[in-house]
């Protein structure tokens, strides 16, 4: 159950690093907010699910699969949110060719 | 299994530190909401797992499931407000 748990957690801290190379290294905000909003839920989910799967099946196993759930509802909620004002307040994405 | 937890409390702030980059830097104010946005996902995670480390996870869990809730309501609230404001960020 431990070696599971840290499966888990190793996992998520990949995607967590991917994530936030893309917060780095992107020129733009809309694909800044792509790479973070992928890999941002499902890097936190996988370390949540980790922890959950460490503390073992007790009551605090079912509150962190609350916040699990309630992180990978509302993060795709808030990215997009962003995004369409970013969008509608005259942002448009760059391409290669008007660079 | 303490120094694991410990190494990737760790890891999880230095990556908080490259979103604090973000915030400080971002061309526009929404680069600013995105990374608080990955800061306060990081959070949350740091929440737990600082629960986990202590052994009191059942305090910490409804910390960050609050915490979880006003960042909801926090982004939602400057993703209207720029919304309506139009295209004059900085």
């Amino acid at each position: 159950m431990t070696w599971l748990a840290i499966f888990l957690i190793v996992l998520g801290l990949f995607f967590l690093v991917v994530g936030s190379i893309g917060m780095l290294r992107l020129p733009d905000v809309f694909s800044r907010a792509h790479a973070l909003s992928l890999t941002d839920s499902l890097g936190a989910v996988l370390v949540l699910a980790g922890l959950a799967v460490y503390e073992g099946f007790n009551m605090n196993f079912l509150r962190i699969l609350v916040v699990l759930v309630l992180i990978y509802l509302l993060n795709p909620v808030i990215s997009h949110a962003t995004i369409r004002a970013a969008y509608r307040s005259g942002l448009r994405p760059t391409d290669k060719e008007s660079k | 299994m303490n120094t694991f937890f410990f190494v990737v409390l760790t890891i999880i702030t230095v990556l908080m530190l490259v979103y604090f980059y973000r915030v400080v830097r971002g061309p526009s104010v929404f680069d600013r909401v995105l990374g608080l946005n990955g800061i306060s996902t990081k959070a949350i995670v740091l929440l737990v797992l600082i629960g986990t480390m202590f052994e009191r996870v059942d305090m910490f869990v409804d910390i960050s499931t609050g915490y979880a809730l006003l960042n909801l309501v926090g982004a939602l609230a400057i993703a209207k407000f720029l919304e309506e404001r139009g295209a004059s960020s900085e």
